[in-house]
């Protein structure tokens, strides 16, 4: 039942992630992209990462989705996107550098076949015990907030500088 | 009283979804009644009471006219967006009643079924996720309309939705760090073990919860995306039939869900108050009722009746918040929606992030000087949160209503003193410039 739902949604997901590159409209790649993400959450809940997969939906296909609506809408994308697409040359360097990073990505998984890590950890048990012990969060939390604490505060500075650089670039503008 | 065996799960599993889907496509049909009977109510008027014994088959009536009615297709609409838009509101707001626990567990022949469509352990966090969801049905019908009013309704219902559920998850985390899990039974377990519901412990909160509550299910004083006065309809303006007919369900689907949500996370969700003997939460596989002076788990007595009466008192609760609703649709005038901005991000958002800090810094201290979870813990808290709350309404009410007679003697002299073009000299100090009149 897991292994047909799980090549079910990564079917799903594939697809969509083409659809969304190959679309011209940009609001119908969005929803291409939502059914990418969604479909991954519940891959990522069928290897028992139920937090992962709440906050796969909640940040990327809630918060990040509805800015994207934001810049296609306000910019009027929407209905007349066909002169904002680019042709020629731009084709042939963005597949170049796709085609590179995919390479890259199929020699490394080549020279080193990786061992599929979370199925090992699912029929361990481990992660089980864990969420009945702590529940799923707090199965998270702990690692998060004291083991790592010190990376973690540093990406969460990483981001308030992102913001604060996006604040003074948009209100330069007014 | 032995686990389930996995076919009877499966059967206990499917009936219970049926029930549960069935129950809310019953009550949003009724609601829709309710609601005109309520105004009705309140314009002092009859309301629809008509068709069969009180109106109770206006929903049907209802219906069947939207079944029979023409459905239009805009020429300039995006066909495929514009159908998509309706499914993608209503999909998420019938789905999220699945991880709300309706009723103490039922004792069967074949094991005990616990009264929950799915007990997830991210619990809270699907429901957050699945309505961020929801916003995408009112912006995609509100786009795809091709129509300025629609877009502008589009537009501004995901800038409100996304700016108080910054406020709802904050309001969330303080339930959260007092219920020490994400789960909606443990959050019941936990009310029922402090003997208090949680919003006494947790007032501000509460408060925070039901303003942004209604914000996010586009409730009147929030509904700036339809505002008939300023947008004709809305992001439905261009629907029609049953296209349109889902709107309006997914709105009270999304109401129901949203009463059963504040039921469960502050008033104790099927937990009867004043009674310790429908308490009863899965803990280490078995069900127990609580712990007694040792520590050790007392096992829990369930029963049928039990059932019934748990699902009685979360039926009145939710009615409860229900009827809070549209008390209030019917009560107060819409906002401005620059006031509503300024509500979520300058007032809500800050509250929220201080009264985080508050309670998880009262928490804390209690569990440092150990104090055991209980009564006495939660006193201590409801007295802190009391104090933030006192706080929080006198800040935001800035002396109109709680100050109420030395404002209107305030605000005389400010007339007065304009209409004299002069400085106002009140007793409460220089205020209101004559000039600016």
């Amino acid at each position: 039942m897991a292994q047909i739902l799980f090549y079910a949604m990564a079917v799903v997901a594939l697809g969509s992630a083409v659809a969304m590159v190959t679309r011209k409209s940009p609001v119908a790649s969005l929803l291409y992209m939502v059914t990418t993400l969604a479909s991954l959450a519940v891959i990522f809940v069928l290897f028992e990462a139920h937090f992962l997969a709440a906050i796969q939906v909640i940040v990327y296909a809630g918060a990040i989705m509805v800015l994207f609506l934001f810049v296609i809408m306000l910019l009027n994308l929407g209905h007349d996107y066909r002169k904002d697409l680019k042709g020629g040359l731009a084709a042939v360097l963005s597949l170049g550098v796709s085609g590179a990073l995919a390479g890259l990505l199929v020699s490394h998984f080549r020279a080193s076949a990786p061992e599929p890590f979370a199925g090992r950890i699912r029929d361990s048990g481990i992660l089980e015990s864990l969420i009945a012990e702590k529940g799923a969060v707090g199965a998270m939390a702990r690692p998060l907030y004291v083991d790592y604490v010190v990376a973690f505060e540093v990406t969460g500075i990483l981001l308030l500088v992102a913001v604060v650089g996006a604040l003074a670039l948009a209100k330069r503008r007014v | 009283m032995q686990e389930l065996s996995q076919t009877a799960f499966l059967v206990a599993a499917t009936l219970k979804v049926l029930a549960v889907f069935a129950g809310v496509m019953g009550v949003v049909a009724l609601l829709t009644l309710l609601e005109r009977r309520i105004a009705a109510f309140i314009q002092d008027r009859l309301g629809p009471n008509r068709v069969g014994p009180f109106g109770i088959l206006q929903p049907v009536a209802d219906g069947l006219k939207n079944f029979l009615k023409e459905e239009t297709m805009p020429a300039t609409a995006a066909q495929p967006y514009f159908l998509l838009g309706p499914l993608l509101s209503l999909v998420p707001a019938l789905v999220t009643f699945a991880v709300i626990p309706f009723a103490s567990p039922l004792p069967t022949p074949w094991g005990v079924v616990d009264m929950i469509v799915a007990d997830v352990p991210i619990g809270i966090l699907y429901i957050l996720a699945l309505s961020s969801l929801a916003v995408y049905g009112v912006v995609m019908g509100g786009w795809a309309s091709n129509n300025k009013y629609s877009f502008l309704g589009g537009l501004r219902a995901s800038a409100q939705m996304v700016s108080y559920e910054v406020a709802l998850g904050l309001s969330v985390v303080v339930v959260l760090i007092v219920a020490g899990n994400v789960t909606l039974t443990e959050m019941v377990w936990r009310q029922q073990q402090m003997g208090l519901w949680f919003a006494f412990p947790l007032s501000l909160a509460f408060i925070l919860f039901v303003i942004s509550a209604f914000a996010e299910t586009n409730r009147l004083p929030f509904d700036m995306p339809e505002a008939e006065s300023e947008l004709v309809g809305g992001f439905h303006t261009e629907y029609s039939g049953m296209k349109y007919a889902m709107y309006p369900m997914a709105e009270y689907a999304h109401m129901l869900t949203s009463s059963a949500l504040m039921a469960t996370l502050f008033f104790g969700g099927w937990d009867i108050p004043f009674w310790r003997g429908d308490d009863a939460f899965r803990h280490e596989g078995i069900w127990i009722q609580g712990f007694d002076g040792e520590g050790s788990p007392v096992p829990a007595v369930l029963a049928w009746w039990k059932t019934i009466l748990t699902f009685g008192s979360f039926a009145v609760k939710t009615s409860f918040f229900i009827l809070l609703y549209m008390w209030v649709r019917w009560t107060v005038p819409r906002f401005r929606y620059d006031q509503i901005m300024q509500l979520g991000w300058k007032v809500l958002l800050p509250t929220a992030l201080a009264y985080v800090m508050v309670v998880a810094v009262t928490v804390l201290s209690l569990d440092t000087v150990g104090v055991p979870y209980g009564f006495v813990w939660g006193a201590i808290l409801t007295m802190v949160s009391a104090l933030c709350t006192a706080v929080f309404l006198w800040v935001v009410d800035r002396g109109r209503i709680l100050s109420g007679a030395a404002y209107g003697l305030r605000e005389r002299y400010r007339i007065q003193a304009r209409t004299l073009g002069r400085e106002a000299v009140t007793p409460f100090g220089v205020g209101g410039s004559g000039t600016t009149a």
